[in-house]
């Protein structure tokens, strides 16, 4: 019988101990739950339940069912958003791509001149979205541009013309801005990737007989899925959210043809004020996202296994 | 016979071309990647000069009047504001919930773990219309506290990712041998976990601070009143003329303003900040 009890003693003591721990635990993650709830799963149900209403920002909602979905899909304004989005992550993403690859092998090297470079390429990360658009912005301004002004003198371009009245010119603009801020971003991904091959495989190869190019293709490219995978989806997810540089340089013109989706959800909630139709495109948003990130997981997932 | 001459002399001539080429492949890239590299540099850095071009003292001093309307000074309050209430909130929050996660398990932590990690996939554009309803329900709209939130909130999951490996590393064992010195759990966590998790942290810190000194879009529809506007979006308002012209003068120095503690963090932090990056990308 003592013995029982104290044999049972120090379990029982353990036990509780690791109760309290287990409070200690939830009691420590209280704040980021009560963030999250307030501010993600609460506006994530509103959103749903907003959704399927006709809510005007300042009157009383009322429930219409599906009604925004339908008009979403009619809506000749978002579909031309939505097909311009997908226009640009198109365009965007190889630009990205390839510029990243050659920036990382250019500058791969261990040395100190190649990571000062590397620490010029990716500067323009740091600043911000919104102040490069303001900054090129004025770089391609007519007549007083410091870029148009200087291929203006050098006969390349007309420096009189506005740029951004001009669709094919005004989205070119925005392209290399992104490409100019973000490049730098994916170069460091790819560099870690490089960087995260044994020299010794490669050399492997090129002892077997490949030359450089054949050892380039056939070892390191395929070495590199996971990167180039995580490339892809920083430069997808990032593409399909675009706002910043399309808001400040565009101002969605000419004529409408530079909105993006969010630009839609946007007008729709807080130029419209129409917050039950704006919800049901954030949604239609959110599933693409999800998808994408559904592909990102499966291309990750499957790299690791191979 | 002639054909070996040939075929000999054809090896030796190939040697002979080889040598000098070898050393002359050596050469020439070498001067073209130094050629390619300043190139690409300078075209970096050109958008940087542009800005910088514009800078004159006379144009410091109107963007920092506040008798325009808003001192570009007040903007640079409330960015600072703003991104150091973020980062502390995020920071906080983060290390707490990863800690509990990692180390103090219980009955729903996984859940918990699982939900944060959801915020992951979804960014706040895409429910920022409820959540600009939520925060007047709150009493914080048009509120630098509610964007601060707000902005915290959607770097949880990065910070909680980038601390994961930290805490986990940590052997359970240091842990007891702490508490078995006479310190509790949490003084535990203090003096073990939290010099270990220190890199993590600082990367956590960097990439929030960055994310919420940058962002343009909530702080553009959860504040409407100007005088709150943080400098990205009160850079549009300071570089606007009565004629609804822009004085791009006014605006390349707003930019400067923002642009530059960036840059400074940067440079100083660099090792974690990418640090911070790659391993939020990667792990």
């Amino acid at each position: 019988m003592t013995e029982l009890i104290t044999r049972a003693r120090p379990r029982f003591g353990r036990h509780r101990m690791a109760r309290r721990r287990g409070l200690l635990g939830f009691l420590l993650s209280v704040p980021a739950f009560v963030l999250l709830a307030l501010f993600f799963v609460w506006p994530l149900c509103g959103t749903i339940y907003m959704s399927l209403t006709d809510w005007p920002l300042l009157g009383s909602p009322s429930f219409v069912g599906l009604e925004n979905y339908v008009q979403a899909f009619r809506d000749g304004q978002f579909l031309q958003a939505v097909g311009f989005t997908l226009f640009y992550t198109i365009v965007i993403t190889p630009i990205l791509l390839v510029l990243a690859f050659g920036l990382a092998f250019l500058v791969r090297r261990r040395t100190r001149a190649a990571r000062v470079f590397q620490t010029v390429y990716f500067l323009p990360v740091v600043i911000g979205l919104a102040s490069g658009s303001y900054i090129w912005q004025f770089m391609w301004q007519s007549d007083i541009g410091p870029t148009t002004t200087l291929l203006g003198d050098l006969g390349i371009l007309d420096p009189t013309k506005n740029f951004f009245a001009n669709f094919w010119s005004a989205f070119a603009i925005v392209v290399g801005m992104v490409t100019w801020k973000v490049v730098g971003l994916q170069m460091l991904l790819v560099l870690s990737g490089i960087q995260s091959i044994p020299d010794e495989v490669t050399e492997a190869a090129r002892i077997d007989g490949a030359n450089a190019w054949q050892a380039f293709w056939h070892i390191t490219v395929p070495l590199l899925r996971p990167t180039l995978a995580l490339v892809l989806v920083f430069s997808v997810a990032g593409s399909l959210l675009a706002f910043d540089q399309f808001y400040i340089m565009t101002v969605g013109g000419p004529s409408g043809s530079t909105l993006t989706a969010v630009y839609e959800i946007y007008r729709a909630g807080f130029v419209q004020f129409h917050v039950g139709y704006a919800s049901a495109l954030s949604i239609l948003l959110m599933l693409v996202l999800a998808l994408v990130s559904a592909g990102q997981m499966l291309l990750l997932r499957n790299s690791d296994n191979s | 016979m002639t054909a070996t001459i040939t075929a000999t002399s054809t090896i030796t001539d190939q040697i002979h071309r080889e040598m000098p080429k070898r050393r002359r492949t050596h050469v020439l890239p070498r001067a073209a990647w130094w050629v390619v590299c300043i190139c690409l540099a300078v075209l970096f850095l050109y958008p940087i000069g542009v800005m910088l071009s514009q800078v004159t003292p006379g144009n410091v001093a109107k963007v920092t009047d506040a008798s325009r309307g808003i001192s570009v000074l007040q903007s640079l309050g409330n960015s600072a504001f703003v991104s150091c209430l973020a980062t502390a909130v995020t920071v906080v929050a983060s290390t707490l919930a990863r800690y509990a996660f990692a180390k103090l398990p219980y009955r729903g932590s996984r859940v918990g773990f699982f939900v944060t990690l959801i915020t992951f996939m979804v960014p706040f554009q895409a429910i920022i219309t409820p959540l600009y309803i939520v925060l007047r329900q709150i009493g914080l709209q048009n509120n630098l506290v509610g964007v601060a939130l707000v902005l915290a909130t959607f770097n949880l999951p990065l910070g909680i990712f980038l601390m994961r490996n930290s805490f986990a590393t940590i052997p359970t064992s240091l842990e007891e041998a702490a508490q078995l010195d006479g310190a509790s759990t949490l003084g535990a966590m203090w003096r073990v976990m939290l010099p270990v998790a220190a890199p993590g942290l600082v990367s956590t810190a960097l990439l929030s601070f960055f994310a919420a000194w940058n962002d343009f879009f909530a702080a553009l529809i959860l504040i409407t009143d100007q005088h709150l506007y943080t400098l990205p979006v009160s850079i549009g308002i300071l570089s606007a003329q009565p004629n609804f012209g822009i004085n791009f003068g006014l605006m390349q120095t707003g930019v400067m303003i923002t642009v530059i503690p960036c840059v400074i963090v940067y440079l100083v932090l660099q090792r974690y900040y990418v640090a911070g990056l790659l391993g939020g990308a990667l792990k």
